[in-house]
């Protein structure tokens, strides 16, 4: 167990945001300034080394915000009442946003009933999983990693290609999907193709590519911006150390616009997915 | 041969400048458009705002493909 925590409590080492200082304590013989790269998103496994079931600080990271929405679920849900007290009513605001703002906007109220649950999850799993990219010590998104975007993402195609086959049937889905009624026999040849495009394989593509791009963004960002501050005030000479006032301040600046792209690209995928649900149905 | 400049580095940047031009443009008249909409009609503000948060996930999505790609071919 113990080689498990180690990561997340000798955060010193291993966050990159502390890796400069880890690196140059006291800002000795300056390597200059270090910059995010890529690489940063695929820490060396530390568990189950060398099987198939390689456990990084990522996967952590990622079981830490599961295991925070679960137990906050648990304890909002615990014991529902009439008259709910102070946790289940704050986990009834959350829910109730889910289904009015987002599953409701999107398809009938019957429909955005059934489809709460599923809507309802992703969206508190994009959020947990994106909120890690700003909580300290934890400090990077899973989402980052293409893995939890893409199987929301497929369960989002499934969710919409199954709510279109039941409510019209597969040939008739397909046959409205692909071959949108009154447009001339000939234009099929070059409307097909970009039907097939855009709804079958762009729709999940872009819900996956957007969300994972925007935390590998924000992870830049935040890095970028924490490592000039650190570089400033720990090696900079001078006058040049009060630039990293500015920097401070920006990245504070950044921590709180994260905060705003984490739920809004939570918001933005539930919204799609329901959006995409309710189109399968209403296709005809 | 004389030399008259060099750059050395990555054209991914360049790249990525470049993608976010459109974008940049497309989120702006979206959002000034709701900004319009909203004066016209403040009753209407959720709703709009809802649409716009949406279309600027979907033209902000294009700049990211940039900043994907750039990592893609580095």
């Amino acid at each position: 167990m113990a080689r498990l925590w180690r990561p997340l409590l000798g955060v010193m080492d291993l966050s990159s945001i502390s890796g400069v200082l880890a690196a140059e304590p006291g800002g000795g013989e300056g390597t200059g300034m270090h910059m995010p790269s890529i690489d940063e998103l695929y820490p060396e496994p530390f568990w189950r080394i060398g099987t198939w079931f390689e456990f990084n600080r990522l996967d952590l990271v990622r079981l830490i915000a599961i295991g925070a929405v679960v137990l906050l679920v648990y304890l909002g849900a615990r014991r529902t009442r009439m008259v709910p007290g102070r946790g289940q009513s704050t986990f009834e605001l959350a829910v109730g946003f889910v289904h009015h703002q987002i599953a409701e906007t999107a398809m009938p109220p019957a429909m955005a009933r059934r489809y709460l649950p599923f809507i309802a999850w992703i969206f508190f799993s994009v959020l947990a999983l994106n909120l890690t990219g700003v909580i300290p010590f934890l400090n990077v998104s899973s989402n980052a990693l293409v893995a939890v975007p893409m199987i929301l993402a497929v369960c989002a195609w499934i969710a919409f290609v199954a709510q279109g086959i039941r409510a019209h049937g597969a040939g008739h889905y397909f046959a409205d999907a692909l071959f949108p009624k009154g447009a001339p026999k000939i234009m099929y040849a070059l409307l097909t193709p970009i039907e097939l495009l855009s709804t079958f394989i762009l729709r999940p593509v872009t819900l996956c590519v957007r969300l994972m791009a925007n935390m590998i963004a924000g992870h830049f960002l935040l890095t970028a911006f924490f490592m000039m501050t650190s570089y400033l005030f720990l090696q900079a000479s001078g006058l040049v150390k009060t630039v990293g006032i500015l920097t401070s301040a920006a990245s504070l600046v950044f921590v709180l616009f994260e905060i705003f792209v984490a739920c809004l690209q939570a918001y933005i995928f539930a919204l799609l997915t329901s959006v995409y649900i309710g189109l399968a149905k209403e296709e005809h | 041969m004389d030399l008259l400049a060099a750059i050395s580095g990555n054209l991914n940047t360049i790249g990525y400048g470049l993608a976010a031009i459109g974008p940049g443009i497309g989120v702006g008249i979206l959002v000034g458009k709701t900004q319009e909409a909203i004066a016209r009609q403040p009753e209407l503000r959720g709703s709009l705002m809802g649409t716009m948060f949406v279309g600027a996930g979907l033209a902000e999505a294009l700049a990211l493909f940039g900043l994907v790609v750039g990592f893609i071919w580095n």
